[in-house]
């Protein structure tokens, strides 16, 4: 008998390969691993829960038993994974439990990255990279009225305007000197700051995290430039480290990510990743539209048609409804300048286009209204791998 | 006129409304996109894509 294929975590990355695989193999043996529960839920939602009135349990759009059935695969929830074994083909349980596969997909994720606070309730900072993260977090905000996010990206972004959904006044902390500052440039960034300063988001740039105490039944921040901060609850959202330690000790090629070349396979040919854990052809893309385009390739693949990935131009949806925005950011080697094309006179909000030296579309911007040409410059935007 | 929901990203398609910026028009319905249609916003495929009851 054939051995199954093996996935290693039952995130998005995880669950959409096993679904995009069964449009193209009903009968192979299949096996899913995963840490938690293995229920199926959209990881976008966590950070825009409250404003759509989701809880955690509401999140759960279906528990494992149904993507069991639906997907003809063992699922086996609540299993940490010890050691993958590639010389026999094995993966080992923890508790000792050997899984041979014929094929292994590494589908861990990445670990929230957290950077070192001094202070004796520096563990009580949370982090929310996944569904139990979101119900322990939702829990300490019963009561809560002020809540510091230490990091200005897409995610502390998202978040600190979802807070005021349930009535929370967010403190967004970040060493940049306007949000989303890897993503936007200065003009774009100030604007979508005063939007989310009008809808009640309070901002201290320029700045970082000293240390977390606890302080009146809350807790006090000591922030880089002498002033303090209260707060009831403490977010980290300063980035992702995609989880390779597995791969590392088995002898697998690991560099940001689990290295891999364009089919998603790793160094072992019976190997592969994707999502957030994976580097595939030098890009770590902790987004889901490059998820859905590897786990396309990945699946044909497996099914038995070797198939590359590739990726159009991919846009990202900032889901911060005082400010909607798009970012498509430029290639990091990409030589180009920003220019603002179009400005809010009439209230349409920003098109910022970042151009080479020929006039080309490397990368934009849409903040606003504007948001709604993301189609149309999508369209016009360099691949991100062609 | 229905809605439908992305799984994945929770973009919705509003039929009434259609997708203008994609070349959908409104009144579009949902069985009349292409199947080879994809969520704007994430990737999803449509037949993925499941209907909210409004």
């Amino acid at each position: 008998m054939t051995p199954p294929l093996v996935i290693i975590g039952s995130g998005l990355a995880g669950y959409t390969l096993a679904r995009e695989l069964r449009k193209l193999d009903r009968d192979a043996p299949l096996v899913i691993l995963s840490r938690d529960a293995a229920g199926f839920y959209s990881k976008p939602m966590l950070s825009n829960a409250f404003s759509a009135n989701r809880s955690a349990a509401s999140l759960v759009m279906k528990p494992a038993e149904q993507m069991a059935a639906e997907l003809a695969a063992t699922i086996r929830a609540h299993v940490e994974v010890a050691a993958l074994h590639p010389a026999r083909r094995v993966v080992e349980l923890a508790g000792g439990e050997e899984i041979p596969y014929r094929d292994l997909v590494l589908a861990p994720g990445a670990d929230p990255i957290r950077l070192p606070l001094g202070g004796d309730a520096a563990h009580d900072v949370l982090s929310v990279n996944d569904l139990d993260d979101f119900a322990r977090f939702a829990t300490r905000l019963d009561g809560a009225k002020r809540v510091a996010v230490l990091g200005g990206g897409l995610i502390g972004c998202e978040f600190a305007n979802d807070l005021l959904a349930r009535g929370i006044t967010p403190t967004v902390i970040d060493i940049a000197r306007w949000p989303l500052g890897r993503l936007l440039p200065e003009d774009a960034g100030q604007w979508f700051r005063q939007r989310l300063e009008a809808a009640g988001v309070s901002f201290h740039l320029g700045v970082s995290a000293a240390s977390v105490s606890r302080h009146a039944g809350g807790y006090r921040l000591a922030l880089s430039d002498g002033s303090t901060l209260d707060a009831n609850v403490v977010l980290s959202a300063v980035g992702l480290r995609p989880r390779t330690a597995l791969a590392a000790a088995a002898g697998l090629a690991v560099n940001r990510g689990v290295l891999t070349d364009r089919r998603l396979t790793s160094s072992d040919p019976n190997i592969h990743a994707l999502g957030d854990c994976a580097e595939v052809d030098g890009l770590t893309l902790p987004y889901v539209m490059p998820i859905m385009h590897q786990a396309r390739a990945l699946a044909a693949t497996l099914a038995g048609t070797p198939t590359a990935v590739s990726y159009p131009a991919m846009p990202v949806v900032v889901k911060t409804p005082a400010c909607p925005a798009v970012v498509c950011p430029p290639a990091i080697d990409a030589q180009g300048s920003w220019q603002i094309v179009a400005s809010d006179e009439a209230g349409g909000g920003i098109e910022a286009q970042c151009l080479d030296a020929n006039d080309k579309l490397l990368g934009f911007v849409l903040l606003g209204g504007a948001t709604a040409r993301k189609q149309a410059l999508a369209s016009r935007a360099p691949a991100t791998l062609g | 006129m229905k809605t439908w929901q992305c799984v994945v990203c929770g973009f919705t398609y509003d039929e009434a409304a259609g997708m203008p910026d994609e070349g959908v028009a409104p009144g579009t319905r949902w069985e009349d996109i292409p199947d080879d249609w994809s969520c704007p916003d994430c990737g999803v495929a449509k037949a993925d894509f499941e209907m909210v009851m409004i």
